[in-house]
């Protein structure tokens, strides 16, 4: 659970879970585990079309919330059970207490909710003089800690069998060994007899059937069962986000939640109740069986344009599993209850701006849980537009006072840039690295070499002239971004130069600025939409069949983020819609209008790997391109396991968690080391500041090349293209 | 798809999950079976599962609860079926029961069960068991084995959806997804099967008709 008020606070117990050795061996482990099981847990079915059916039940069911939880209500209690609703939290655990109260219940054993997590109910009944005890073996095991969840489906997934051992050694009174099998069957037979004892059994809910009134759980160790069934009081929470017409929509969801949670086609349990049910334990011989409701937020949050989409979560917990942060720090500190990407949204609304104001800083933006999300949640963005609003709400950090006024204005930006290249000199002494940085920086940024400023910015440099023919097939706009502008203009000028002789016309509108995605990442929307608006209105998709950029993460903002930025500005909406359709990446565009004239392999190939940037392959989908480019221009293209792993950087996000974005590269280096590349090619400068920033830290014999350069040089060594 | 295809398909998932499959041709062989699974089960220990290992006092009191050697339960066979049990449990000292299962949660050893489909797609097994006793009988027992009946296989849960929609709407109702035993990987994320619920799932296909 984390709490820290500071920024610096929470990056002091970031770097103590960074030193947490067998936690990060633990999670990175299954990391690899996991991304490697996925493929095969979704053999022959249509990923994306479950996704899409996913996705419209849940925005259907929260569009009839109100309607849904009548339904339900109705049916329920036709069958023999109460239904309560909660406003809030607290309003839910008052009403629990009641129940347990009105029932005289003093032992409670409750199975896995994240629903109670979220309103703490445990702690809420404990100081009320109930004893509560999870079956759940992982939340039992951090119950007995005194700790929250480090994940969602595995909360317990942070501790080793040694210190379960020495847990249960405490608590049984007798030494126990370390083996996991023995270790599984002592809490079998101390959690046997807490079920036996219990007068009050809780559970949550994956779906509340509103046709019938049915409870649906998914469970694996069937611990729900046994508190469903044993005491004689039943209380379900819920949360209203879990309301469903029929067990159409549920069977459509379960496809998708147990495969994605844990790699299951079907989990060991899937249990369905409809009311009351016969009771041996209950003196009347009928249980007593009471569905709390919780709403805290959510039938407001189903009615909002975009924050909706956060209620369609079915907390399968992917988007930690896949999360690069998730996997070096652990969800103790990557979460203050829900835990990893939702985590990082739901926090603001369910547990307020101040749990919430470090956390949503701590995102890499690298889209890897929007591609795994099976609800189809595009959380990069909800996490940039919660971001947004908690910036709104408070004082603006320092970076951000300096960064909006300049980005914003094109001409200051680049007027700044212009004059930083003389005021680098002193730290740089000519060479193409910064030597020196400035003192306050030394420490936490020395993991990576950061560049110098150019000499010459691109748009001094660019002649028109080889790319102006007179009747050319195609019109192209070039937007080069401020990385490729003003630090790597070669990069754009490799590319330029294979294809030059094409019959196509390239234009580098001058007054072109900022993309906008470093505003938008420090939670500057209105800035960020100004910014694309200006650049939209000095780049007429009209005139143009592309746009193209050799930056994979202007290219993705542009596309991605430009016409949700712009939706409200009528006019100009379409024209971000269109502007967007034109966008095309270098890699994309290169093997559009490239011949690879087949000269056979090369006498002495190079060993080449690939990075595929976040915003390539997830973000605008491109993940073909490069490595056939690579492959056609005479290398010899040895893939890694970690390729398409973030580089660490996410923008500014390297400036503010530089340990974690230091950790991240040196997995993704240590993985393309392994392969005995000699070059590491890649469709992003940014990435390419970071990989090469940290490789020549590293003393590495890597070059770290845009995809163009690498061409580039092929067509000199290899003659292709 | 085939019976036989169903059977095929119903066994290949279920066996992926940990359970053991059998085709048995006559509802005694069913019976003959769980016998001898409930007489051979551990042949050299007669405490429920945990109990020899170090436990806590009150803990420690329960395993003490069970009172038979060898105890199966059959709550929703019929009376035919506990006829025929009878004298094969009598044979090979295994206690009977059919009902009140409230009063065994020390430990039942084998229950034995029928179940109301299969889904062939994940191996799972459909029952419905508003009965209080039946539910204990897949819960509590150490080796859950289920009869099920071969005509009584769909193909997916698209294909139960009637019958299934069916299940819910009896008030009250309580029906269940078994998909193999019960299983945790909570700690360091190694599988242990058998954590809450049975440690085994055994499933007969009676395949009768054919």
């Amino acid at each position: 659970m984390q709490t820290a008020d500071t920024l610096n606070a929470y990056r002091k117990e970031l770097r103590e879970a960074l030193e947490n050795k067998f936690q990060k061996t633990a999670l990175d482990n299954f990391a690899v585990a996991y991304r490697e099981g996925r493929a095969k847990n979704f053999a022959g079915i249509d990923r994306a079309e479950l996704i899409r059916q996913i996705a419209s039940a849940k925005d259907a069911a929260m569009g009839q919330m109100d309607e849904l939880y009548a339904r339900f209500k109705q049916a329920a209690e036709a069958a023999g059970a109460t239904v309560h609703l909660a406003d809030s939290d607290s309003a839910a655990n008052a009403i629990i207490a009641r129940i347990a109260e009105e029932n005289a219940c003093q032992k409670i054993v409750k199975a896995k909710s994240m629903t109670a997590e979220e309103t703490l109910l445990n702690h809420f009944l404990e100081n009320k003089g109930y004893e509560v005890i999870e079956t759940d073996l992982g939340e039992w095991i951090i119950q007995l800690r005194k700790e929250g969840p480090s994940h969602m489906v595995m909360p317990a997934i942070h501790l080793s069998r040694n210190e379960v051992s020495r847990l249960f050694t405490e608590v049984t009174g007798k030494s126990q060994d370390t083996d996991i099998e023995q270790l599984v069957k002592v809490a079998r037979r101390e959690l046997r007899q807490r079920f036996v004892q219990a007068d009050m059994g809780i559970s949550g809910a994956n779906f509340a059937i509103a046709e019938t009134g049915t409870l649906g759980l998914v469970t694996n160790e069937g611990n729900a069962r046994l508190v469903t069934t044993l005491p004689r009081v039943h209380v379900a929470l819920v949360g209203l986000d879990k309301l469903m017409p029929s067990l159409h929509e549920a069977l459509q969801i379960l496809k998708g939640l147990p495969r994605n949670a844990t790699g299951q086609a079907m989990t060991s349990y899937v249990t369905w109740i409809t009311g009351a049910t016969p009771s041996a334990a209950a003196p009347d011989g009928q249980k007593q069986m009471h569905i709390v409701f919780l709403d805290n937020g959510r039938s407001a949050l189903a009615r909002d344009p975009v924050f909706s989409e956060a209620l369609r979560c079915v907390r399968c917990g992917a988007c930690a599993n896949v999360c690069p942060i998730y996997r070096m720090v652990g969800g103790q500190t990557y979460g203050h209850i829900y835990i990893g990407a939702i985590g990082l949204i739901l926090t603001y609304f369910f547990h307020g701006k101040n749990r919430d104001k470090n956390l949503v800083q701590n995102c890499l933006n690298c889209q890897a849980c929007k591609d795994v999300c099976v609800a189809g949640i595009d959380l990069p963005r909800l996490i940039k537009e919660v971001h947004t609003l908690i910036q709104e709400d408070g004082r603006k950090p320092v970076l951000n006072a300096l960064a909006v006024p300049v980005i914003k204005n094109r001409r200051l930006f680049h007027g700044l840039l212009r004059t930083g290249r003389y005021a680098q000199a002193p730290v740089t002494g000519g060479a193409p690295y910064m030597r020196h940085l400035p003192h306050a920086l030394v420490k936490e940024h020395a993991f990576k070499a950061l560049p110098a400023l150019s000499k010459k910015p691109f748009r001094d440099r660019w002649n028109p002239a080889p790319h102006s023919p007179p009747h050319p097939e195609y019109r192209v706009a070039l937007f080069s971004g401020c990385l490729q502008d003003f630090v790597y203009p070669e990069q754009l000028e490799a590319g330029l130069r294979l294809f030059t002789g094409k019959n196509i016309r390239i234009d580098f509108p001058y007054a072109q600025g900022c993309c906008g995605l470093p505003l938008y990442m420090l939670g500057e929307r209105a800035a960020a939409a100004e910014v694309a608006e200006y650049n939209i209105s000095h780049m007429d998709p009209a005139e143009y069949d592309f746009i193209l950029t050799f930056c994979a993460s202007c290219a993705s903002h542009m596309r991605e983020n430009y016409p949700f930025l712009l939706k409200t500005a009528s006019g100009r909406r379409v024209k971000a819609a269109q502007f967007a359709q034109k966008i095309i990446d270098f890699s994309s565009f290169a093997d559009f209008l490239l011949d690879a004239s087949d000269a056979g392999r090369p006498e002495k190939p190079i060993k080449a790997a690939y990075h595929a940037p976040c915003h390539l392959c997830r973000g605008i989908g491109v993940t073909e391109a490069p490595r056939k480019l690579l492959q056609n221009a005479g290398y010899d293209y040895v893939p890694h396991g970690e390729e398409e792993t973030c580089c660490g950087l996410g923008g500014t996000y390297s400036f503010k968690f530089p340990e974690i974005s230091a950790e991240i590269l040196n997995k993704k280096l240590a993985a393309v080391s392994a392969t005995g590349a000699e070059i590491l090619a890649t469709d992003c400068p940014g990435c390419v500041m970071q990989l090469r920033g940290g490789a020549a830290k590293q003393n590495l014999s890597l070059r770290v090349l845009h995809v163009a350069e690498a061409l580039a040089d092929a067509r000199k060594s290899f003659g292709r293209f | 798809m085939s019976q036989l295809a169903l059977i095929e398909k119903f066994t290949e998932k279920a066996r992926a999950v940990s359970t053991e499959v059998q085709v048995v041709d006559t509802i005694e062989a069913a019976y003959d079976y769980a016998v001898t699974i409930c007489r051979d089960k551990a042949a050299c220990q007669i405490l429920s599962s945990g109990c020899e290992f170090p436990l806590s006092d009150p803990a420690e009191e329960l395993c003490g609860l069970k009172q038979w050697e060898r105890l199966m339960a059959a709550p929703d066979l019929g009376e035919d079926a506990i006829s025929a049990l009878t004298p094969r449990c009598g044979d090979a000292g295994i206690g009977l029961i059919d009902r009140g299962l409230h009063a065994y949660t020390g430990g039942i050893d084998v229950g034995l069960t029928t179940a109301t489909a299969g889904i062939a797609d994940t191996g799972s097994l459909v029952l419905n068991c508003t009965s209080e006793d039946l539910r204990l009988a897949t819960m509590i027992s150490e080796v859950h084995i289920a009869i099920l009946r071969a005509a009584d296989i769909y193909p997916d849960t698209d294909a139960l959806a009637s019958l299934l929609s069916e299940s819910l709407s009896a008030r009250p109702g309580y029906t269940a997804f078994i998909t193999g035993p019960s299983r945790t990987a909570d700690i360091e994320r190694v599988l242990s099967l058998g954590v809450h619920g049975p440690l085994a799932l055994h499933v007969l296909i009676l395949k009768e008709d054919t």
